[in-house]
């Protein structure tokens, strides 16, 4: 997902620590607006132009440790026609594969800081607000490289292989 | 150690930007779209092909979803490590990925029937197809099966299809061919709901 211009290159990093089982040789795939906001979708109608060096796809296998790194811009947030004035805040959709076909997961990464995953009622439909804290990405700085990019961690769980999805608990367990 | 599993967020409307690139334009970047052919000429087993539409509540076709299957070779037999009963077909992913045509809502995946698979509690399944879809307004991906009418006995005996209870609504799922093509329409709400899966 390079990108020449415009916006702030970030890096996405999944460290093995907090697991206790990674997930080795896994497939992520990620897809994003552009640095105004802006989808390469024929779909799409928001105002912000293509910007022709950005696709907006990436995709890459996570290494015998479980980690990842997507090298890409910071997404733009946009507006879109929900309620009177609905914004969706800067966000990344992540597609990982587990071991089974039951892990499967689509979801999307958020940015620490940004003010807008509180207000977005995509965000809201997570009743747990734990549960949110977890699809927003932590500035490490640490991963920084100077002068060109900063770095955030997003660590993703799956589902236990034999875990049980409960209708009143959708966002998991 | 226990940790929180990540929530579900919607699809939404530009999956095929990630997940099918080339399908949406985006070409370059990847060869091909990943999930796109299943079979080889060197595939053991009967082809067949499975296609449909989904369709909401209202009775309109939703034509940005995305479909990915998992099924077992022709003799029943993972493309899996996690596959204990001896190799897998090696000319058979067992896995595809179609987004529903942006203006039909047509998918289609060119496959093979599929042979039995152990119950782990015992007994043997019917020959299936594991569906799982995703689309805009859908927050957790959706669980089906397909499975073929023709299998009348085994589907009797599946272990899974004795659990469900309401017999009439088996007809949703359990899906006749005609001249090796099935079609397998999905009714995500309504009076012709499609038996999903909480799995």
């Amino acid at each position: 997902m390079l990108a020449t211009e415009p916006g702030i290159r970030v890096r996405y990093i999944l460290p093995t620590s907090p697991l206790s089982c990674v997930r080795r040789n896994g497939l992520i795939e990620v897809w994003q607006a552009n640095a105004g906001g802006r989808y390469r979708h024929k779909k799409e109608g928001y105002l912000a132009p293509l910007d022709p060096n950005f696709g907006g796809c990436g995709r890459c296998i996570t290494d015998e440790e479980g980690r990842y790194i997507f090298r890409t811009i910071h997404p733009g947030p946009y507006p879109w026609p929900n309620g009177v004035n609905d914004w969706r805040p800067a966000h990344i959709h992540f597609s990982v594969f587990g071991q089974g076909f039951a892990q499967r997961l689509i979801t999307q990464m958020y940015f620490e800081g940004d003010s807008l995953i509180w207000r977005c009622p995509i965000v809201g439909s997570i009743s747990d607000k734990d549960a949110v804290r977890s699809l927003i990405a932590q500035y490490d700085h640490d991963n920084t490289v100077p002068m060109d990019a900063r770095a955030y961690r997003f660590d993703i769980v799956l589902r236990g292989r034999r875990s049980t999805m409960f209708e009143n608990k959708l966002e998991g367990n | 150690m226990t940790l929180k599993e990540s929530p579900s967020q919607t699809a939404g409307p530009y999956v095929h930007i990630g997940l099918t690139p080339n399908y949406s334009g985006i070409g370059g970047v990847y060869p091909a779209d990943l999930g796109k052919q299943m079979v080889s000429p060197a595939t053991k087993g009967t082809r067949i092909a499975v296609e449909g539409r989904i369709f909401d509540g209202g009775g309109t076709v939703v034509k940005d979803a995305l479909i990915e299957i998992w099924q077992a070779d022709a003799d029943g037999r993972c493309n899996s490590p996690g596959e204990t009963r001896g190799a897998a077909d090696p000319h058979f992913s067992g896995w595809g990925r179609c987004a529903c045509d942006t203006e039909t809502g047509l998918f289609r995946f060119e496959t093979i029937k599929p042979g039995g698979v152990p119950y782990p509690g015992g007994g043997m399944q019917a020959p299936h197809i594991s569906f799982w879809i995703v689309a805009r307004g859908i927050n957790l991906g959706l669980n089906t099966r397909l499975y073929f009418a023709e299998d009348e006995g085994l589907l009797a005996a599946d272990p899974i299809l004795k659990r469900i209870e309401h017999r009439d609504r088996l007809s949703t799922i359990v899906i006749p061919g005609r001249n090796g093509v099935y079609t397998f329409d999905i009714w995500l709400q309504g009076p012709n709901e499609t038996i999903f899966f909480d799995i």
